[in-house]
């Protein structure tokens, strides 16, 4: 597969390492959530058959996290973002 | 009889011989043959024997889809089998031999299978070595695994090399036929970046092997005019034996190139092959149409071959096959092949035409509306059988025989991404269909597009519309003939078999079985005969299957439908997709800055992830690792000594946050830890598992190092950029891997300071420098280094660390300017010893199984802060107040020995899981205790600390009674560290 | 400075030299080398000081000349910058004095070996190595990428020029996989 870093253009995906679903980013606040809260963040996805949002690391490059919108049944990618930026946007800068 | 075949024309080099032998026989050749090609020309049609039946067998095609002709190409170390002879070229000194027989190719003892074929009809795996079921490992497997297969391979190591690569261009053109060399050309002069890849070693595809013009040259000139013009393109790299096998995601293709495989051996230090991934923005499948022949009884004797290919053997390579030849056709292509034949000077005894009307062949017996219903010749082909429109049988003496049943589009790659081909009645036969690989267009023969004049046109527009260009060069003219077939695919007749897929023996009657027990989809008659499996992947039986079966049930094809193919296009060795990934350079090595020292005084290494390690330094007179090992222990205890521990991970971590950052990475709390110091870490998973630990020192107020282990060193720094850049964003972290950039030691034992002073050019009294110190020194009048005062041996002692380059310098000098503290070196053994006698988890113990509260650990972890893991560490099931607790152990009979991966039972528990209290994680031999000591998870392990349970390993015969002690076995009050 | 003997990557006291067919492959232990993140909202600061201290910090995927320091994009917000080892051993002592307290610095120098490769063209040689469409790559192109399973930096200085960082203890790795690939190619 390609995968068309934000920055740097189409890299092999094998530069990159899989980590899972981009649901990961959401992580609740250890101080104010409980076990069960941090369960369902860790264990709970959805799997869809189609279009899904995963996290790749370009070990073998940048070392950027990305976000990456990708169909699970034909491998078309949709979407390539920075995860800082996804992580920003979903409010985790404070 | 030498090459007795051999007729006029073709691309072959008459003015050099080729020496070659098959089954021991010497033949001649010539320069362009195949090993197929000058086998006919020598006489030869008897090649192999089925995988089956063992039925004699010859060629039947002239290309890669060959499903007999398999042969061991080569001896020693680099035979090779399953080789197709259609596709093998021949070179001086070529050793073939033929396979699936015994004693010969001519008598082969097997053949009896052939006369017992009614039990080996399909599924006969499955039915006929059910019973009795102890019989299936002890007799049934091992008789059928002698007998199943075809070649057998060296047990040699395979002595070439294969390398891999990667290319780039705008244009990947599969195949360079007529319509691939037009496309190529269309995009070559538009200055686009082009690969033009075919399997075979000359170019031009068909063109080779007809008769016909293009423009005002012959085919074959027309290509290697075509050719020549696209070599001199900078633009265009041209790839002969190089076969795409397979479309992968995203505009990605498989290739083999075979560098060598046309040579006796490859030149020194080239590959035999290479597999190139090729990236491309857009590709043009134009891989053409395998003919495909027509069933009927016994139509598998030598002779009998792909009319297409009869009229190949005579143009390309100047062979006739047989000296009485007839053709059976159910279109005009077989009608080319008789005039081409004919105008050779081949004696074309008949045309069997299945069609009932149509243009007779003039000067040539042309029956129309007849069929080949039976053939006689066990060796080689003798005669056939005809029956003519009237009824009548005929018996006809011919020695070859083609057959042209109509021509399969070569639709596999584009079928790699699941797209199913369909049914063009127009031409009787699968095309591409919808949702090839997106990128991927396809052109001339392969979409179905039959006449010389489309594949030209086909070419040149697809290119056109893949690069967008304005205009493509003028077409030349060439013929463009209808085929006018007349579907035919089975002859149906008496009780004879009609083979199908000849490489795995499956027949008319096995797709009737298939039928009759209700496998009807395509998917399951491929799996209940094997149709369409093994080397040739069904390229010339698999239409024919399905079609019969259609027939059978009634359906139309399209509603049969086919199955679809997968990578590779054709086999692929082995060896290529390993690459230089072999033996030593499976992987590279790192070696430690006191590498170069260790080797001069003999260490034994050990592999610890690539780095290889000093695992201990054999002294004169020393026999055995033990020895070796008690005695860098006692030493270092005793006096001092020196470890490389360079392959301990170590990160920088700076930014204003850096403090905060690592509270939350951490277990326990960084942010207090004052600048100066160090502190032993605990970083947890999420799930509240342990994931690594290490030391982490605070070299500025903005600054930290830390350690991780050397197994996690990847996985950690991935885990800090993951929290840094997905959770905490805001946060002013900057992050950078130093491990390779410092030489780190360390330094152990009572005389450790003394030893370090006489290298340190600072005060390191134990005021000034006092446990869990850390800081900026100079060595060595004024070299700039790190240190650290930690311990994992439990003895006084201190990291050191300089830049990489002055490591073994280093070493070096602490040995001389320390000898009179009587230093040694000691590897990871004696380490390892140390290490359990203090009761420090290291691998066995972080085993990605085990929490904090498992390891004693517990306490470390704070809650009054956020960090990874901390919740879920709560979680029950994780703080059970009986789960497993470290502990340490002792046999009650200090000569026992005990094991690791032993497990705890109670006195008089039976051995058996419900009994098991945990089991031994780590053991050493104590040099000082003087007897083994171990680590291990014990079920209320801190509660059962004195009393004596038994260590049971089934497996290594061991039960022996022991004490459950403390993990800190040596100096449990740590006095000596502090010292 | 100290008494001590430096090494190279291969512990020898000279850097290696190989040549093969139209290649030669140079190592370099000459270079110091430095890595510079930015501070959380300093890149203005970290710009100018950087611009008085003579190191570029180009964009992404390139590499720039510069005196005394070169320098070549690593990472978002992170650049490696070199230096001739004779005058910048210190190197992070150095670019600390210049850059303050704008940038996260880091010596680099012995995490990795360096070697320059000249041959007129070294495209061939490059495909049999990596996943880099080397011809089609400006003069200045830097990129991470990886050769038999070791991650290097590969700058493109021209046709015919380029240097590789790797990590420096597969310093013997690397060197026998550009090695290997040369016999291959040439």
């Amino acid at each position: 597969m390609i995968i068309h870093h934000p920055i740097l253009g189409p890299r092999d995906a094998q530069e990159f390492v899989y980590l899972g679903d981009a649901s990961l980013i959401d992580r609740p606040d250890g101080m104010t959530a409980g076990v069960e809260a941090f369960h369902d963040y860790l264990y709970q996805r959805t799997n869809p058959a189609g279009e899904h949002q995963e996290l790749w690391y370009h070990e073998q490059g940048d070392r950027s996290w990305l976000v990456v919108t990708r169909n699970t049944v034909t491998h078309e990618i949709t979407k390539v973002e920075l995860a800082r930026d996804v992580a920003r946007a979903r409010g985790r800068t404070k | 009889m030498t090459q007795s075949h051999r007729i006029a024309g073709g691309q072959i080099d008459r003015t050099k011989t080729l020496r070659f032998s098959f089954d021991g026989l010497p033949y001649q050749g010539h320069p362009g043959d195949t090993l197929a090609s000058a086998l006919l020309a020598n006489g030869v049609r008897l090649m192999g024997r089925s995988f089956k039946y063992h039925r004699p067998r010859g060629p039947i095609s002239a290309g890669s889809e060959e499903p007999n002709a398999l042969v061991e190409l080569r001896t020693g170390a680099r035979q090779e089998p399953n080789t197709r002879a259609t596709v093998a070229e021949l070179f001086d000194g070529l050793e073939a031999k033929s396979q699936n027989r015994w004693p010969s190719l001519r008598f082969d003892a097997m053949g009896i299978n052939d006369r017992l074929s009614t039990f080996f009809a399909a599924g006969f795996y499955y039915k006929t070595f059910m019973w009795p079921k102890s019989f299936w490992e002890k007799l049934y497997e091992p008789i059928i695994r002698r007998a199943a297969g075809l070649g057998s391979v060296t047990r040699e190591e395979d002595p070439d090399a294969y390398d891999k690569g990667f290319l780039h261009c705008d244009l990947l053109v599969i195949g360079a036929g007529p319509a691939g060399l037009m496309a190529a050309l269309t995009a070559g002069r538009a200055g686009k970046r082009v690969i033009l890849a075919d399997e075979d070693f000359r170019m031009g595809g068909r063109l080779n092997a007809e008769t016909f013009t293009v423009g005002h040259a012959t085919g074959a000139d027309w290509a290697a005019a075509t050719v020549a013009e696209l070599a001199t393109l900078p633009n265009v790299r041209l790839m002969t034996r190089t076969t795409v096998i397979g479309a992968f995601d995203h505009g990605i293709y498989g290739a083999v190139e075979r560098v060598s495989d046309h040579l006796p051996t490859p030149a020194k230090g080239k590959p035999r092959q290479i597999l190139w991934r090729i990236y491309t923005h857009r590709a043009i499948l134009a891989g053409g149409a395998t003919e495909r022949p027509i069933a009927f009884e016994n139509n598998d004797r030598p002779g009998i071959m792909l009319s297409g290919a009869l009229r190949a053997y005579a143009n390309r390579w100047g062979v006739k096959v047989g000296e009485r030849v007839a053709v059976f056709t159910n279109n005009d292509d077989g009608l080319r092949t008789a005039k081409d034949l004919q105008a050779k000077g081949v004696d074309v005894v008949a045309v069997i035409d299945s069609r009932q009307a149509g243009e007779l062949l003039p000067g040539i017996r042309h029956l129309q509306g007849a069929e080949v219903i039976d053939t006689t010749g066990r060796l080689g082909l003798k005669s056939i059988t005809v029956r003519q429109a009237n009824g009548r049988s005929e018996i006809i003496a011919v020695d070859a025989l083609g057959l042209s049943g109509g021509w399969n589009p070569n639709v596999n790659i584009h079928s790699h991404h699941r797209s199913r081909p369909v049914y063009d009645a127009g031409i009787t036969a699968f095309v591409p269909g919808r949702d090839g690989p997106p990128g991927l267009l396809v052109a001339g023969a392969a979409a179905g597009q039959m006449s010389t004049h489309a594949a030209l046109k086909t070419g040149l527009d697809a290119a056109v519309a893949a690069l967008e260009l304005s205009i493509g060069p003028d077409l030349p003219e060439a013929e463009d003939a209808p085929i006018r077939i007349t579907p035919l695919w089975h002859v149906a007749h008496g009780k004879g078999r009609a083979w199908i897929d000849q490489q795995n023996d499956v027949t008319d009657k096995d797709v009737k079985l298939a039928k009759q027990e209700n496998f009807t989809s395509v998917e399951h008659l491929k799996r209940y005969t094997t149709l369409g499996m093994a080397t040739d992947q069904g390229k010339t039986g698999n239409v024919i299957g399905l079609a019969i079966m259609a027939e059978l049930t009634g359906r139309s094809i399209p509603e049969t439908g086919t199955t679809i193919y997968r990578p590779p296009y054709t086999p692929v060795a082995l060896g290529v997709l390993a690459g230089r990934s072999r033996g030593k350079e499976f992987r590279p090595y790192r070696l430690t800055p006191s590498h170069h020292w260790a080797r001069e005084q003999g260490a034994v290494f050990v592999e610890v992830g690539n780095w290889l390690r000093t695992q201990w330094i054999p002294k004169p007179g020393e026999t055995e690792w033990r020895q070796s090992v008690d005695r860098e222990v006692l030493a270092t205890r005793r006096s001092v000594g020196i470890c490389d521990v360079t392959t301990l991970g170590k990160i920088d971590i700076q930014g204003t946050d850096a403090g905060a950052f690592l509270d939350r990475i951490y277990a326990n709390t960084f942010s207090t830890l004052p600048v100066g110091k160090c502190r032993y870490g605990l970083m947890l998973r999420e799930d509240g598992i342990v994931f690594d630990d290490g030391t982490t020192a605070r070299m500025g107020e903005h600054e930290y190092v830390m350690t991780t282990t050397t197994a996690n060193a990847v996985t950690v720094f991935r885990h800090l950029e993951f929290c840094r850049q997905c959770l905490w964003p805001e946060m002013d972290v900057q992050l950078i891997s130093t491990t390779e950039a410092w030489a780190q030691f360390s330094v152990a034992g009572p005389n450790a300071r003394k030893l370090l002073e006489k290298v340190v050019d600072q005060d390191i009294s134990d005021a000034a420098f006092p446990y869990m110190a850390a800081g900026n020194i100079t060595v060595c009048g004024g070299l700039r280094a790190r240190l650290f005062r930690i311990s994992f041996s439990g003895e006084l002692a201190y990291e050191i660390a300089v830049p990489t380059r002055y490591g073994d310098a280093l070493l070096r000098e602490m040995l001389a300017r320390g000898a009179e503290y009587d230093p040694i070196v000691y590897g990871t053994e004696a380490l390892g010893v140390m290490r359990v006698e203090k009761g420090h988890v290291a691998g066995g113990e972080l085993n990605g199984q085990s929490t904090a509260l498992n390891m004693g650990l517990g306490r470390m972890v704070s809650k009054k802060k956020d960090s990874i893991g901390m919740v879920l560490s709560q979680r029950e099931g994780l703080t059970d107040e009986n789960g497993y607790r470290l502990v340490g152990v002792k046999p009650v009979d200090p000569n026992a020995k005990l094991t690791a991966g032993s497990h705890f039972l109670e006195k008089g528990a039976a051995p058996v899981a419900a009994n098991d209290g945990g089991w031994l994680t780590s053991k050493v031999y104590s040099p000082h205790l003087g007897h083994d000591i171990a680590l291990g998870y014990l079920k209320a392990g801190d509660k059962k600390i004195g009393q004596r349970m038994r260590i049971v390993n089934l497996l290594a015969g061991l039960d022996t009674e022991v004490e459950i002690i403390s993990p800190h076995m040596f100096d449990p009050e740590g006095e000596r560290l502090r010292g | 400075m100290a008494s001590l003997q430096p090494l190279t990557a291969f512990g020898k006291r000279e850097p290696v030299s190989v040549t093969h067919g139209p290649l030669t492959i140079t190592e370099r232990t000459d270079i110091a080398l430095a890595s510079v993140a930015v501070r959380k909202g300093r890149a203005a600061d970290l710009a100018k000081a950087a611009e008085k201290a003579g190191a570029p910090l180009p964009g992404p995927s390139l590499h720039q000349q510069g005196s005394p320091c070169s320098a070549f994009w690593t990472t978002p917000e992170m650049w490696f910058v070199e230096a001739p080892f004779a005058s910048h051993e210190l190197i992070a002592d150095l670019l600390k004095s210049a850059l303050g307290d704008a940038a996260s610095i880091t010596e680099q120098t012995d995490a990795w070996v360096a070697f320059d490769l000249a041959a007129p063209d070294l495209a061939p040689l490059l495909e049999r190595l990596c996943n880099v469409d080397y011809p089609s790559k400006p003069e200045g192109y830097a990129t991470r990428t990886v050769m038999e399973h070791l991650g290097v930096y590969l700058i493109k200085h021209g046709p015919g020029a380029a240097r590789i960082y790797g990590p420096r203890s597969s310093a013997e790795s690397l060197l026998h996989a550009i090695e290997t690939a040369a016999h291959s190619v040439w």
